[in-house]
């Protein structure tokens, strides 16, 4: 066993240097890969969507490589503190606590409200069970108030909830509900929406300064020339700047 | 895959089915198979090795040896699953990191703690951060292996203490009568003798490792039960060319065949192995196949 780590590890420097000759420097993009319209796997088995269009361009701006990788939405933070990529970049929005633990970027989308996604528009949330997902901004929102929340691994599961009446609402970015509800007759928006949440930011380590730098200036530089407008308005993932 | 999938929005029935079923994503599930399949293969003898070990260390007379051998089952076996893939890994993974990192980079004076980050030198990054994803998904691979190899291993410690206690000390006593040294005796009839013991605890032991794959995902490595998740997840025509509804009951059904099929080969091919382990035992198998054969 130890002997195939040593041969894996080795294998891994030799053609780590000959890459590291030709390239510079690589970025690996962490992003959860399940969430739609901001990041999700196509069918060709690839990480698609507004981030991903979104990071390859920063990326080309910043003169970087990039490589993307996918992790479940629970360890992502752990697992990009301990290096096992460089940036998160799977629509995290900008909140104090995870300030503290992990820097972030310029948001690259405006703080826009969470919307509620139930069977009927009569749902009132205070005495309703609201599903979310783990370690969301939308699953602490639920919880301060002193409502009931249930809470699911991953955005689907939320969905699933409550389309089998194991919860009356979910609660989570707009972007994500909106097409859902658009395909599906038996769910509905709620009129009611939850303005919270600071801008959906990439996330690095905090010793990580310089590379924060290179992609705060290619996130300013898309706003400036209304690319990141554009972008934003192609996947219907928020407001525009 | 085939010519006719270039529009899948005006095919229906067989061909749709056909043209969904061979998508790059489908392919990745199953080829998640075989990944699933390589880790068994590699992990449950890896882990019999560190069993055997532990089992060897903590009946040594060696007192530090076998505390060793004690302390090693006795706290991997009492901390969760959960807590080990999540920490564990992280922490040999920066452990390896920490090694090269001293080797490599000697005059580097940053602190490698940070607050919460973990920094290294580039060089002493494993895999690179430059090397290809397949490096990176062999790697998590392999701490994969190496984790489940010590939780499991610890179990199989135990299984196999247990087994090497219960063989007849008559037998031991016999072979020192012989003039056989400790070290003989133990390899020529304790080991020999023991696996019939062990085996139902072992057998018990894989069918849980079988079922704890979905594990992986924690260290990067996808599985069936994430392809099968993501597949049968519900897709919006906007963001497939195969919209559908939450299919995910039948891509779980499909992975309750596949786990039923595993674990009857694996029954079959335990019940041959006892059979062969009880020939010429002292045990009641042993004994009802000496007098059939008699």
């Amino acid at each position: 066993m130890r002997k195939l780590i040593l041969t894996t590890a080795a294998l891994a420097l030799t053609a780590g240097l000959a890459h590291a000759e030709s390239h510079g420097m690589t970025v690996r993009m962490g992003t959860e890969g399940a969430y739609e319209p901001w990041n999700y796997i196509n069918d060709k088995g690839e990480v698609d969507g507004f981030e991903r269009e979104l990071g390859d361009e920063l990326c080309k701006r910043a003169e970087l490589t990039c490589e993307w990788v996918t992790n479940d939405w629970d360890s992502i933070i752990p697992n990009l503190v301990s290096g096992n990529y460089d940036t998160i970049i799977a629509g995290m929005s900008i909140t104090p606590e995870r300030d503290e633990v992990i820097d972030f970027t310029q948001p690259y989308t405006p703080p826009d409200p969470s919307a509620y996604l139930a069977m009927s528009d009569d749902v009132d949330v205070a005495g309703a069970v609201i599903a979310a997902q783990t370690g969301t901004i939308q699953a602490a929102f639920v919880a301060e108030q002193g409502w009931t929340v249930v809470e699911f691994p991953t955005p689907e599961d939320t969905v699933a909830a409550v389309r089998s009446g194991e919860a009356d609402a979910v609660l989570a970015d707009k972007s994500y509900l909106a097409p859902i509800a658009e395909e599906d007759p038996d769910l509905v928006l709620l009129e009611r929406e939850e303005m919270i949440g600071g801008g959906v930011g990439m996330g690095l380590r905090e010793s990580d300064g310089e590379l924060r730098a290179k992609f705060d200036a290619a996130i300013q530089s898309m706003k400036d020339d209304g690319s990141l407008n554009a972008l934003i308005e192609k996947w219907e993932v928020a407001s525009t700047f | 895959m085939f010519g006719f999938c270039s529009d899948p929005s005006q095919i229906d029935g067989l061909t749709w089915l056909a043209c969904y079923l061979t998508t790059g994503k489908h392919m990745a599930f199953y080829g998640s198979f075989g990944t699933v399949l390589i880790l068994l293969a590699v992990t449950a003898p890896v882990a019999m090795l560190f069993g055997f070990g532990g089992a060897a260390a903590a009946r040594s007379r060696f007192l530090p040896l076998s505390l060793f051998g004690k302390g090693y089952t006795a706290i991997v076996r009492g901390v969760p699953d959960i807590a080990f893939f999540l920490f564990f890994v992280i922490a040999l993974d920066q452990g390896f990191e920490y090694l090269r990192h001293k080797v490599k980079c000697p005059d580097w004076d940053a602190p490698i703690r940070q607050g919460n980050d973990f920094v290294v030198c580039a060089e002493a990054k494993l895999p690179l951060s430059t090397s290809p994803q397949w490096m990176h998904e062999t790697y998590g691979f392999f701490l994969a292996v190496l984790t489940f190899a010590i939780v499991f291993g610890a179990f199989a410690a135990n299984v196999l203490y247990g087994a090497m206690r219960a063989v007849p000390r008559g037998q031991i006593e016999t072979a020192e009568a012989y003039g056989m040294t400790q070290r003989q005796a133990f390899w020529r009839i304790l080991v020999p003798q023991m696996w019939i013991f062990a085996l139902p605890g072992l057998g018990n032991l894989w069918m849980i490792l079988v079922k704890a794959t979905p594990l992986l995902f924690l260290l990067g490595v996808e599985d069936i039960v994430y392809w099968a998740r993501d597949l049968g997840g519900t897709k919006l025509a906007r963001f497939s060319d195969y919209p559908h509804g939450d299919w995910r009951i039948w891509y779980f059904l499909a992975l309750l065949v596949f786990y039923l099929l595993l674990t009857w080969v694996s029954e079959k091919a335990l019940a041959r192995l006892t059979r062969r382990l009880s020939h010429g035992q002292a045990t009641a198998a042993g004994e009802a196949l000496r007098k059939a054969g008699a």
